[in-house]
């Protein structure tokens, strides 16, 4: 097995629109890949689709050499692939031990393993407010539960939409410092970003979507020396 | 002469927990001011008081000199103020274009009419506002289809139909893409500098925040603790330590962002 | 003082069974958003049931086994219904699954008279508890002081189920946000089928515990489903300890309204409910909603109004429907001006539902005064009857202006909840004022003046007054008001941000409906010559519900459709079979599955699939999808979309 994740031939549609077309990249274990490309390019639906959370899509989804492409979002979610959506989607009237709760899954054998407790020490904010409803935190913390909440199913793969978005400069470091330290404990992630700066903190590899369609795949390296690219797609 | 806004120890409590203390500042016309600070500073109470959503426990709001403190929102938008929401609220069901014509049949005052079709009303001004913030292309498509960033550009068109003295913006560019940030922003400021509007808005964008504010304002924790011009307030220790960080996440890009700006062709506002 | 204490007992029991099926109807509500009909007639099937098991399984064991069995029995029929038909509509608008379970219930009603006949049952007295014992001097059944006792057990079962256990976590988690609890790895369907046998199981075992206090009937599950209703909305939607609180509320008014206040016996609960949700508009234990998935009647095909030809299409339609007594007899032409009035007063609900996004669950109310109205000018001024048509509705504009002025401070479930609590208040008011009103007996002999007499004049009469109405109702909604409405119900917040007054808008708009549903109402009284307070109870405000929803909430027309498809045949089954609620409930089921956008809704999108087919080859979809999906890079110019594209998706 050498990809941890390997999408091909990616479609999916809303309604009667068509918005991604035959998109592709894999994913190495333990790897950190950017999909990068401005709004409205098809970040999001590449994640919702790999979840199965869109209405009509077609393509194969390879999650640890097996085809999770026909099954349902709950059992994609079972073989250790994690989501974390974007806006956060805490579950506001449920505390945070309550959150954490609600994703827990059963150690997997190759993944990292999360308690509550190791995840407190990642996001030390978390720590401070174990009875606090998700509803009643600020921004910054509900982006750290939400993250939380996910490792607890102890994935070996994250899908992470938009983790800065709306965050202070202070806390998207702080971030990118978490995001690290997953990486470290031979978690691989996939991050869907706006900001290429941040990405450029923790990725290893670069995926670029525009209209639906991957336009570039390459290290960052590769990026860096691709100014075209940058230019015609990220518009910095 | 007055100033366009002036608001004077503003304040809000929720269940005893201040969110906003005493915040006292100030808005000229053609101006843009930026607001800043941690989630949870205080600055979208601050907003929604200044455009009438939450009545405030104490302090004045005066915009060109009349007083709006603890008016509804409705009357707030009549004494000359447009918002635009950090997730944004358009008419999902109408086109575009009906989105506007909606916001210009209010300001003149035909939304009580039983009879008469409203949508030959105001098609023409519609058209205007919608070529100005380069939305023409879509002003028959249905706002729920629209997306982020158009519907961002939707929200200013309609903020613009009332033909505003005063714009408040919460995180205008939240959700764009980086050069989608600058020319919606280079569009508002060139839009409010020709017409004397004064800006009011948030963002978590540094980039955006140094290009284009005249001002910043730095709230914490409710207080007002920095205010002055970007260079002043971006050195001041409290400033870092709080909220900036270490400028790993946008020093470095708002560089080359500037320096695009200043070199590279393509305006955003030729779309129209 | 001892008759308040045995009264004040008597209403605790009751608020056991009550508790039990509220907080079923709450559980469910909370997890799927289904607003569940069928939650009576759960209950209603948890009573007969058991009735008959209790006759095989004797003794005390058999007993107690058999109350429990007869709710596990129900509660898997519930899973299996939910299995078949609710999952197959769980992202139809919320409405549509009320529809459905009403279906349900029109099904079972008639079902339970197949197997179970027409007669009172009375079941055994549970054994063990079928004496009394003495308290403050009074003799208290023995089984009342038990169901006292059960109702806190079983509210600190679902409290240490819904906090103490994983299961009951994530059952909180899913009424929150249903999707993100799949993505983490939570198999939601089965957590849904789950949560719906709780529910169901809570309301049998309700109905099943009843059957050593009443007789089993069949009115039973109306009339729990209303009081399930009103206290779940009084506790507050989701609350379980809400629930307990006001089912001992309601319970107790119950019990001390016919004894303190017996002239509005009726009325107490529902004014008491309109008070509640006026001063805490989410329930005494209810917290804000959050905002529906999607509102009803918002629309993605954006509205247009008739284009000139399709307006000559109308007329010619109109034209057609008055050469109609050419041909028909005289009962076909009494049904026919019957299905015309309802097209009226379901196109006026259309006007509050689909542009204002306010479902009314009352609105019969406004029918009903409307034709009370009619028919107190004629008794009691002695006016002819075209005065008569035109006074009426100004009794149901003035009922609608008080209603509407405080309903419009609610939206959504509570909303429906509010003008269904006027609505029977209205309903009391006509059944118990019998001075004015004569109550049951109605007010009879308003004869339609001699120039209408006949059945075809009265058709061609009836037909000059709505079609008028229709097209000035179709008008409103393309004003500069209709979308001022429209815009309030798409966005409160950016509607008050441009200066729109939402309370004073929808007010407006609850009058004019009230007033077109009277004009209705006024012509219903002379076409049935006289009127009882049952036009104005909840099945005919379902019935409107149900017409609106079946032609499609989401488009301009779908209430005219709606009301006659609906209307032509609930008449013609009745004059069929004896089972006409069996057929018309899986009728209305049927077509829930099958056009999940109503009728209208349907038929718009197979020509819209047609028209695409025929515009263009695949290069349309691909067109749409990048004016969709991606935006050109800034700095270019927008590509124009092309005709193909304005064709496919913008055409109403």
């Amino acid at each position: 097995m050498t990809h941890k994740l390997a999408v091909a031939n990616l479609n999916a549609y809303y309604g009667q629109a068509h918005i991604l077309f035959d998109v592709a990249f894999t994913v190495a274990p333990g790897e950190v890949v950017a999909l990068l490309g401005r709004n409205g390019a098809g970040k999001s639906t590449t994640f919702l689709s790999i979840m199965a959370m869109v209405e009509r899509r077609s393509g194969t989804v390879l999650f640890e050499g097996d085809d999770v492409s026909r099954l349902p979002t709950y059992a994609i979610a079972r073989r250790g692939l994690g989501f974390v959506p974007e806006n956060r989607r805490i579950f506001a009237d449920l505390t945070v031990e309550e959150n954490l709760m609600v994703g827990r899954q059963a150690p997997r054998p190759g993944a990292p393993g999360w308690t509550p407790e190791t995840l407190f020490a990642l996001f030390p904010n978390l720590a401070e407010m174990r009875k606090r409803p998700g509803g009643r935190m600020s921004g910054g913390e509900q982006q750290m539960l939400t993250i939380a909440r996910t490792l607890m199913g102890n994935p070996s793969l994250v899908l992470l939409d938009e983790p800065s978005e709306g965050l202070a400069p202070k806390i998207v470091e702080q971030m990118a410092a978490a995001i690290l330290t997953m990486k470290r404990e031979g978690l691989a992630i996939v991050l869907s970003e706006q900001n290429l700066h941040f990405a450029r903190l923790i990725s290893d590899r670069a995926v670029i979507l525009e209209k639906g369609r991957v336009r570039f795949s390459g290290s960052l390296a590769e990026l860096e020396a691709r100014p075209d690219i940058r230019d015609a797609y990220l518009a910095v | 002469m007055t100033r366009l806004l002036d608001v004077e120890n503003l304040a809000k409590s929720y269940a005893g927990l201040a969110a906003v203390r005493h915040v006292s500042f100030g808005l000229d016309r053609g101006e843009i001011l930026a607001m800043i600070g941690p989630n949870g500073a205080g600055k979208s109470t601050c907003f929604n008081m200044l455009n009438g959503q939450i009545r405030p426990d104490a302090g004045r709001i005066r915009i060109d000199g009349v007083d709006t403190t603890s008016l509804p929102p409705r009357a707030v938008w009549r004494k000359g103020v447009g918002r635009t929401f950090q997730i944004t609220a358009t008419f999902g069901s109408m086109t575009v274009r009906e989105n506007v014509q909606v916001a210009l049949m209010s300001h003149g005052g035909a939304l009580g009419r039983w009879f008469g079709r409203a949508d030959t009303r105001g098609r023409d001004e519609a058209d205007r506002l919608l070529a100005l913030v380069g939305m023409a292309a879509d002003a028959d498509r249905a706002a729920a289809e629209l997306a982020y960033g158009d519907l961002k550009r939707l929200e200013l068109a309609v903020a613009l139909a009332n033909r505003p003295k005063l714009l408040l913006m919460d995180e205008p560019t939240a959700g764009m893409a980086p050069r989608e940030r600058v020319g919606l922003m280079r569009l508002t400021a060139e839009i409010a500098r020709a017409e004397g509007i004064g800006v009011l808005f948030t963002e978590h964008d540094m980039d955006v925040v140094f290009e284009h504010a005249d001002r910043m304002m730095v709230l914490s924790r409710g207080l007002l603790i920095a205010e002055g011009p970007p260079e002043t307030v971006r050195r001041d220790p409290e400033v870092r330590a709080i909220y900036l960080g270490e400028g790993l996440v946008y020093d470095a890009r708002h560089q080359e962002a500037r320096a695009d700006a200043s070199t590279s062709g393509p305006q955003p506002e030729a779309r129209a | 003082m001892q008759l308040v204490f045995v009264q004040f007992m008597t209403g605790l029991a009751s608020a056991a069974s009550l508790f039990l099926v509220a907080s079923g109807l709450s559980i469910i509500f909370g997890v799927t958003r289904i607003v569940n009909f069928a939650h009576g007639a759960f209950y209603m099937l948890g009573a007969y049931v058991a009735y008959t098991l209790t006759d095989r399984f004797t003794g005390a064991f058999g007993f107690w086994f058999a109350l429990l069995a007869a709710a596990a029995i129900v509660a898997i029929v519930g899973c299996l219904l939910e299995m078949t038909l609710l999952r197959r509509i769980y992202q139809a608008p919320e409405l549509f699954q009320l529809l459905a379970t009403f279906g349900v219930t029109l099904m079972v009603q008639d079902l339970v008279l197949l197997i179970w006949g027409p007669e009172d049952l009375v079941g055994p007295r549970a054994p063990g508890l079928a004496g009394a014992v003495e308290i403050f001097g009074k003799r208290i059944p023995s089984y009342d002081l038990f169901l006292i006792a059960l109702g806190p057990l079983v509210l600190a079962g679902l409290w240490l189920l819904f906090h103490r256990t994983r299961w009951g976590v994530l059952v909180r988690a899913a009424t929150l946000d249903r999707s993100m609890v799949a993505a983490l790895g939570i198999n939601q369907k089965w957590l849904f089928t789950g949560v719906f046998g709780l529910g169901v199981f809570l309301a049998a075992l309700g109905g099943a515990l009843q059957i050593p206090r009443d007789a089993v009937n069949h009115g039973m599950d109306l009339r729990i489903i209303v009081e399930a209703f009103v206290v779940v909305v009084i506790g507050g939607l989701g609350s379980t300890t809400g629930a307990f609180v006001a089912a001992i509320l309601v319970s107790q008014l119950n019990a001390f309204g016919i004894l303190v206040l017996p002239k509005i016996s009726l009325v107490l609960v529902f004014l008491v409910m309109a008070v509640v949700l006026v001063v805490r508009p989410w329930g005494l234990f209810g917290t804000r909603p959050p905002p529906a998935q999607a509102s009803i009647g918002m629309a993605v095909r954006p509205w247009r109004p008739l284009a000139p030809g399709e307006i000559a299409v109308a007329a010619a339609v109109v034209a057609a429907v008055a050469l109609m007594p050419l041909w028909l007899g005289h009962y076909a032409l009494t049904v026919a001006s019957e299905i015309l009035i309802f097209v009226l007063f379901a196109a006026s609900l259309h006007l509050l539902m689909s542009v204002g996004g306010l479902a009314s669950f009352g609105h019969a109310a406004y029918f009903g005064l409307g034709a009370y109205g009619a028919a107190f000018v004629v008794k009691a001024a002695g006016l002819p009857m075209l005065a008569a048509i035109a006074a009426g509705p100004l009794l149901a504009a003035l009922g609608a202006a008080v209603v509407g002025w405080f309903a419009v401070s609610l939206s959504g479930v509570y909303f429906a909840m509010l003008t269904l609590a006027f609505s029977q208040i209205v309903w009391s008011i006509a059944f118990q004022w019998v001075d004015v009103t004569g109550g049951d007996n109605g007010i009879l002999g308003l004869w339609p003046d001699a120039f209408a007499a006949s059945p075809a004049a009265f058709f061609w009469l009836t037909l000059a007054v709505v079609t008028p109405a229709l097209v000035w109702l179709h008008m409103v909604i393309f004003s500069p008001f209709g979308y001022a409405l429209r815009a309030v119900r798409d966005s409160e917040l950016r509607a008050e941000a441009i200066g729109i007054d939402r309370r004073r808008v929808q007010w407006i708009a609850f009058v004019i409906a009230g007033t077109a549903a009277g004009l209705g109402g006024a012509l219903f009284a002379f076409l049935k010559g006289s009127i009882f307070p049952d036009v104005m109870a909840i099945p005919t405000s379902v019935d409107g519900l149900v017409m609106v929803l079946l032609g499609g909430v989401e488009t301009v027309l779908g209430p005219i459709v709606g009301a006659v498809v609906f209307k032509a045949l609930a008449m013609w089954l009745i004059s069929q079979t004896d089972y006409s609620k069996l057929v018309l409930g899986a009728v209305v089921v049927a077509l829930v599955v099958a056009f999940p956008k109503g009728i209208v809704g349907t038929l718009a999108d197979w020509r819209d699939r047609l028209t695409a087919r025929r515009g263009a080859g695949p290069s349309d979809a691909e067109a749409s999808a990048d004016a969709t999906a991606a935006e050109p890079p800034a700095g270019t110019m927008a590509p124009a979309p092309s005709p193909a594209t304005v064709a496919g998706r913008t055409r109403p």
